[in-house]
């Protein structure tokens, strides 16, 4: 049935057409190309349609993607805050202002610590009131209620739990030192927390995927049904499998690709809305952090993955309706 | 072109369509298939066609033995035989042009070359100015000129027809009869199921008669 087992015929009646393999490869990406543009005019002749499909899928591929978004951002945050491990020493009351300066000097030069800050109880206050809104109430107060402080920070060398328990039962241990707490637990929360976010948003991401493949063999599975007529004319006049299948394909790449930017335009606009409630909230940590996009990566996979299902939901749907096509 | 040894075909639900049927069709010979409307003439053709599979005995087509053939070479068998049906089978999401040139693009042939095919076949069916039409606005004599030019833009060597007049009056009949008869002078093998006797009589070929299944 190959293009060679023709010959013996040329000899009878009308002459037999024979096409050349480079011919054919040329014809082959030409009919590719072609099909390509048939199945995304046929998709803008149904504009509502096709718009509400597209809408479905990207919706349901946005939500993982800002939730990764979100996730990178506070990974982020917490990467800026690794290391500044932070130990306050709470002073006791009875110090003087001079011996809590000595005390500061005398702790400086212990080489588990660096970066130290000796607060007077007057700093305490100050700082207290500029920052906690309570300036009018603490004014009316006789007394300054605030112990004096010293911070500190454990040199990178002595950042490890164990290192942190002795360091902290040695500053509890001198003279003067009331309390030594270090901002370490709410740290070691925030990172289990994203890793159980990082979790959520891979299960999250799985569940929509199936449900957007899910989707576009729906819709493909009805596109199949309305060309019925098509196909069998097609499998009568001797088009194969691939030829019949070939625009289903190219639906769901189209289904999968404007799913895709759909997605990506969503996400960089709900980040430009939420961008000024993130500022205000960052300017009130005093940082200088930068809220981050889905970034070039993370669109070209988003994109990369949108039309993988939607070629993988029209394979699918193909594989499992076409065969029923057949002409009887 | 065509041989049948022995064939059967029973369908799925018990119904015996085809029983123990013998006949050959040689290269450049046009035949005539007649019968009742039931007698088997159908299956017989969809048996050519590998629509439907032999249930016992050898179906030859071309020097292929059918039974043989594995389902992913149908599709380069098919392209070999013209087929005209009664309802016509053409689409009307398209033009006249582009129905016929069906094959031509299922077989990946260039635009160009598919023009030229196209318009020599919608030529030799006096088609050729109705091309840009929907074949819908088609009447049903013009119908089934296209899809007779469908059936052999490809230039097949062997041209099936299943009551290819079944829907028209006596002169639009004896015309697509005179097409049929006008492809086989030029060397087409050519295979008609018809029941209309008193056509088939006034044309110089081979009447095969289908009766409950047989050949008789």
């Amino acid at each position: 049935m190959n293009e060679s087992s023709a010959s013996p015929r040329s000899k009878h009646g009308a002459s037999v057409h024979r096409i050349q393999a480079s011919d054919l490869g040329r014809s082959y990406l030409r009919h590719h190309l072609q099909v390509a543009v048939e199945s995304l005019i046929r998709l803008l002749r149904a504009p509502v349609a096709t718009l509400m499909t597209v809408m479905v899928l990207s919706i349901a591929l946005t939500l993982p993607s800002v939730l990764y978004v979100g996730l990178k951002n506070i990974q982020a945050v917490s990467q800026q805050w690794q290391g500044v491990t932070q130990v306050t020493l709470y002073l006791s009351a009875e110090l003087s202002e001079e011996q809590g300066r000595d005390l500061a000097l005398q702790l400086d030069s212990n080489d588990q610590i660096q970066n130290l800050v000796y607060l007077s109880k007057g700093d305490a206050l100050a700082e207290f009131k500029q920052y906690s809104g309570f300036a009018d109430a603490l004014e009316r107060l006789d007394d300054n209620p605030l112990p004096a402080v010293i911070l500190l920070e454990p040199s990178i060398d002595y950042l490890q739990q164990a290192q942190l328990d002795r360091l902290k039962t040695q500053l509890e241990s001198v003279d003067g030192v009331e309390e030594a707490q270090i901002d370490m637990a709410w740290l070691q929360r925030l990172f289990s927390l994203t890793l159980l976010a990082q979790q959520l948003v891979i299960v999250l991401s799985c569940l929509l995927g199936f449900a957007v493949v899910l989707v576009v063999g729906n819709t493909i599975r009805l596109e199949i049904e309305n060309r019925r007529d098509e196909i069998l004319v097609v499998k009568l006049v001797g088009g194969t499998d691939g030829f019949v299948r070939r625009p289903f394909l190219y639906t769901g790449l189209w289904y999968g690709l404007a799913a895709g930017l759909a997605a990506w335009l969503l996400v960089q606009g709900s980040l430009w809305y939420l961008s000024g409630v993130v500022d205000r909230l960052i300017s009130l940590y005093q940082s200088d952090f930068q809220l981050q996009g889905l970034g070039l990566v993370a669109a070209v996979v988003l994109l990369g993955l949108s039309i993988s299902i939607g070629v993988c939901g029209a394979w699918l749907a193909v594989i499992r309706h076409l065969k029923a096509i057949e002409p009887k | 072109m065509i041989r049948f040894d022995n064939v059967s075909m029973r369908y799925p639900g018990g119904h015996e369509a085809l029983r123990q049927v013998d006949f050959s069709l040689e290269r450049g010979e046009m035949a005539f298939l007649t019968g009742h409307s039931g007698a088997g003439k159908s299956t017989l053709l969809k048996l050519i066609m590998l629509m439907e599979r032999a249930s016992q005995g050898q179906v030859m087509v071309d020097g292929n033995n059918l039974n043989r053939l594995p389902n992913r070479q149908i599709p380069f068998l098919r392209r070999r035989i013209g087929v005209v049906f009664q309802n016509h089978q053409l689409l009307f999401d398209r033009s006249v042009f582009n129905n016929v040139a069906l094959p031509l693009v299922i077989s990946g042939y260039d635009d160009s070359d598919i023009g030229k095919r196209v318009r020599a076949a919608l030529d030799k069916v006096g088609l050729l100015n109705k091309e840009k039409l929907n074949p819908i606005l088609l009447s049903s004599g013009e119908q089934q000129r296209v899809g007779i030019a469908r059936a052999i833009v490809n230039k097949p060597q062997l041209l099936l027809a299943d009551e290819p007049t079944g829907n028209l009056d006596p002169q639009l009949s004896a015309e697509i009869m005179g097409l049929f008869h006008q492809f086989n002078q030029v060397g087409v093998s050519v295979l008609v199921a018809s029941h209309d006797l008193e056509l088939i009589s006034r044309l110089p070929h081979r009447v095969m008669r289908l009766s409950q299944g047989r050949m008789v």
